[in-house]
């Protein structure tokens, strides 16, 4: 039943035996090691699974791995292109946009995505790119400052 | 070297999470690991009849599948941690996994062990279960009634307790106020939705006896206690280690079966086995909030003077008494009648009642947002019905600043305030006047703005262990550091409670880098591994930093004790002649001769020439248990417009004044605040766990249930005072959770401010646009 795919992962081959029904989500971390991406949810609410497909964010609890065969990915360990920080690691670091740290590797994700498309968004089009994006301990308002100063710091 | 204290430095904890590179529970692997999942109840109230799983063992992958029958001698009952006394307290045994009757949608049935997550899935749904169904109740006042159906065969009409506080004479108060107001409250259930679920993962070595338990936990050492009771191994068998914790909210404190049946597994197969819910059973199986029906009556003069107020809770437990249950609508409740008020007479009466739904516990706030919302509630609706502006009869009620430490009417005693102060601030950055004056022009436009202003103060940094003791908690509330130097002068502190967010590992570092004078950089905070740190009662009720950061204020000081010793012996003086400078200990008058902290931590380390009877190395332990609880308060203020076509609420401005006493690093207390009060407002516009009559839980999803988006969120204006508690050598007091508190009531008066014109005096929250628009209709079809 398994199938092998191989994907690009962070700029890297990688080859996996997945069953058909298998999420991204769950590969990337069960399989691939990369548990940076998180699962906060299963009604693809939460956002905290958010990873680049192709440069665009998607949930990847929402797309098969085997949709993702032959494709790049992007995780929030492979964002960093530098071994440094990305501008918006280090504006979500400068601006406390994180406290538990659970939803910000999927926040980050979605917000490089945004800023991609729009790079200098008002503060109710970050909010409402946010939509996907489920935070419980900071209240939003850091995180919206956070993103932010990465698009002033461009 | 500056100070660190009140420096809004950058987290230490930071790197790890923004790069991926932190470990949550179920980041955890170790080789040959196994995956359980754990069949849930569909039925909120059922006798089970059958259990079949033989299919279910002979599925691909699975390992092994245990059914209550198979752990009821091995795995005792999950117990409840808080044995309030004088109120007839009922805990009925609460079985791992269900035997004979299943009580909420959600209780465990069966556990399969799989090779993988989805075989041990996969293999849930060859479980065959047979029902007899019974009635369901979801209602606490209603399953008090006569012939509602009972949960237990133990506890008569389902109350598990009943719970008094008074002080005073309330029927007397009642008797002679001219003026009462009284008003049914309902406190929407809630779902905590820490954005990590909880998870397990269980590692048992037949060889050395020991159990190693990864655990979603905001306090590691409580469930090392309750992990022993349950699973029968000696304590200091077991070691729990919380990894790194995606937000708790209350949540993760108590005691589930879930952590002991994958011990038990792992004890049983010899391979270690892991357990993650999905959003779905976490919103069916962790703990909810809240849920209490309320008759609240508040009695006073024509002129604004509270005399008393009375209450009778029905506060819902669900199907089983959860850990510290008990403690919540009682102690964290009733003890609060009082607020910020001087009200003389105070009478309550608390029932605690199973219901078939998931247990109750401690979520956000725990206790004193329900008390705080009544309490602002029935202020707003005395003052509107004796005419008089509602922040005068605040500011007429409130403790005078010259009367602390005050004793309240329910007996406790506030530590320290300045409740006027905080209001005054608050006052200032909002012109009320002026607001009143747009008000009532918007009005005339046929606009509905409203106001709503509180005034608040909570009890947390729980606390004495005295106290603690006095009222059934079944532990300590003292907490713990070790400060180790090592011989190059870094430092490592061991913390017994377990930061999930809150940003301790920062603030303990400042603590300490003050103290001796060395960069932040060199100091590293370690929390949550029961192997490294001493006996702690963690995280929560806002006492991290007031209990446990007095407690690395203290190790640090006998670190600086001794390194003293050893300065005043290297440098042949008398200890009494040197003094602390620049991060040298130097006599007076020749501070270029000076030892630093570096070069103490390293004589000391190699001990190479000690002072006479004085051993080697440089760590101290310290457990400090403070004297009192701490009490902060201030002001919150909001504004809102209703659409009274729509019934939707807009928030025009949020202002939050807290005082927390001096603040380690404010950046991280905005962020406290910040957080709170978004889930304040959740708590009052749009969250509420909602259960049909046969008790299925209808917002079981995140489909459902409405987690605050930042798209619907305002923007907090943040202000502080600062007034010092007495009773902890920081002078600090906790903000964890002040923001729910205080946010809750200011968004309903707000709302019910604004509907004045129309009628409305209260409205149920959660304020969706469609009660808010019910209430209108009601209003207007009353009216006429």
């Amino acid at each position: 039943m398994k199938r092998s795919i191989t994907l690009e992962v962070n700029g890297a081959p990688r080859t996996a035996e997945v069953e058909p029904r298998a999420l991204l989500a769950y590969v990337l971390r069960d399989q691939l090691d990369l548990t940076g991406t998180h699962i906060g949810c299963d009604t693809s609410q939460c956002g905290a699974c958010t990873v680049h497909l192709d440069g665009r964010a998607v949930k990847s609890c929402t797309v098969l791995a085997v949709q993702a065969e032959g494709h790049a990915i992007t995780t929030i360990e492979g964002l960093a292109s530098n071994g440094g920080l990305h501008p918006l690691q280090q504006a979500f670091w400068e601006k406390h946009g994180l406290q538990c740290g659970f939803c910000t590797p999927g926040i980050i994700m979605t917000a490089a995505d945004l800023l991609a498309a729009k790079p200098k968004p008002t503060e109710a089009e970050i909010r409402h790119a946010l939509d996907g994006n489920l935070c419980r301990c900071t209240g939003y308002q850091n995180i919206v400052a956070a993103i932010q100063a990465a698009a002033d710091a461009r | 070297m500056a100070t660190l204290f009140g420096s809004g430095i950058k987290r230490r904890e930071d790197p790890r999470l923004i790069t991926g590179k932190a470990t949550y529970t179920d980041d955890v692997k170790l080789p040959g690991l196994l995956y359980a999942v754990v069949l849930r109840s569909t039925y909120a109230h059922a006798k089970l009849k059958r259990v079949d799983v033989a299919k279910a063992k002979k599925a691909p992958g699975v390992v092994a599948v245990y059914t209550g029958a198979d752990v009821r001698d091995k795995l005792n009952t999950v117990p409840c941690a808080w044995n309030v006394p004088n109120c007839d307290l009922k805990v009925p045994p609460h079985p791992p996994l269900a035997v004979d009757k299943v009580r909420y949608v959600g209780d465990g049935i069966a556990m399969v062990v799989a090779e993988s997550r989805a075989a041990a899935r996969d293999a849930l749904d060859l479980i065959d279960v047979d029902y007899d169904a019974l009635d369901a109740v979801v209602d606490p006042e209603k399953a008090t009634q006569k012939g509602a159906p009972e949960l237990h065969k133990e506890v008569l009409g389902n109350i598990a307790f009943t719970w008094k506080v008074a002080g005073g004479d309330a029927a007397k108060a009642f008797a002679d106020a001219p003026v009462t107001v009284e008003q049914r409250i309902l406190q929407n259930r809630l779902l905590p939705t820490a954005m990590e679920p909880r998870a397990a993962c269980a590692s048992y070595n037949s060889g050395t006896g020991q159990l190693t338990c990864w655990v979603t936990s905001q306090n590691p050492h409580i469930h090392r206690f309750l992990l022993s009771v349950m699973t029968k191994l000696p304590e200091h068998r077991i070691r729990v280690i919380a990894p790194e914790v995606g937000g708790g909210f209350g949540s993760k404190i108590p005691g589930y079966p879930d952590e002991a049946l994958v011990s038990f597994a792992s004890m049983e197969l010899g391979r270690p086995v892991k357990w993650t819910e999905d959003r779905s059973e976490n919103y069916k199986v962790t703990i909810h909030g809240r849920d209490h029906v309320e008759y609240v009556a508040m009695c006073g003069t024509e002129d604004g003077k509270i005399m008393g107020l009375r209450t009778k809770v029905y506060a819902g437990l669900g199907g089983y008494a959860s850990t510290a249950a008990p403690g919540i609508p009682t102690i964290l409740h009733g003890l609060m009648y009082s607020g910020p008020y001087t009200i003389p007479n105070i009478d309550g009466t608390i029932y605690g009642v199973y219901t078939t739904t998931t247990p109750v516990d401690a979520y956000r706030g725990a206790g004193r947002p329900e008390a705080t919302f009544l309490l602002e509630r029935m202020i707003d609706l005395y003052a509107r019905k004796i005419g008089m502006d509602p922040v005068e009869v605040r500011r007429k009620n409130l403790i005078p600043k010259d009367k602390f430490p005050y004793t309240v009417a329910t007996g406790i005693t506030y530590d320290s305030g300045n409740y006027q102060g905080a209001l005054d601030k608050a006052l200032q950055m909002f012109d009320y006047k002026k607001f009143r004056a747009e008000q009532a022009k918007a009005r005339k436009d046929g606009r509905y703005l409203g106001v709503g202003v509180t005034t608040y103060c909570e009890i947390c940094g729980l606390g004495p262990s005295q106290v603690a003791g006095a009222v059934g908690f079944g532990g300590g509330l003292y907490d713990s550091a070790i400060v180790r130097v090592y011989p190059t002068g870094v430092v490592r502190a061991y913390i017994g409670a377990k930061p999930h967010g809150q940003g301790e590992e920062t603030t303990f570092a400042q603590i300490v880098a003050d103290e001796f004078g060395i960069p932040v950089e060199n100091v590293e905070v370690v929390a949550g591994d029961t192997e490294a740190t001493p006996q702690g009662w963690g995280t929560y009720g806002s006492r991290t930093t007031a209990v446990c950061g007095s407690a690395v204020k203290v190790a640090a000081q006998r670190v600086k004790d001794k390194a003293k010793k050893i300065a005043a012996h290297l440098l042949e003086a008398n200890e009494a002649d040197l003094e602390w400078q620049d991060g040298k200990f130097a006599v007076k008058g020749s501070p270029d001769k000076g030892k630093s902290f570096g070069e103490l931590a390293l004589m000391a380390n190699v001990a190479w020439n000690m002072p006479p009877g004085v051993e080697p190395g440089l760590e101290a332990t310290a457990f400090f248990d403070p004297s009192n609880f701490v009490y902060p308060f201030g002001t919150h203020i909001c504004t809102v417009e209703v659409d009274v076509e729509t019934g939707e609420v807009k928030i025009l401005r949020y202002i939050a004044v807290d005082d927390c006493g001096p603040q380690i690093n404010p950046m991280i207390v905005g962020g406290q605040v910040h957080g709170g009060v978004i889930q304040g407002i959740g708590e009052a516009l749009q969250e509420m766990a909602v259960y049909d009559e046969n008790g299925q839980l209808l917002t079981g999803t995140m489909m459902d249930y409405a987690v605050p988006k930042a798209s619907q969120m305002p923007k907090i204006e943040t202000a502080h005072t600062v007034t010092p508690s007495p009773v902890n050598p920081l002078g600090v007091k906790g903000v964890g959770e002040t923001g729910t508190i205080a946010s809750v009531p200011t968004l309903v008066n707000a709302v019910c401010d604004a509907l004045a014109p129309l009628g409305v005096s209260h409205i149920d929250k959660p304020l969706t646009p469609a009660r808010v628009w019910a209430a209108i209709q009601q209003a207007r079809g009353g009216a006429k």
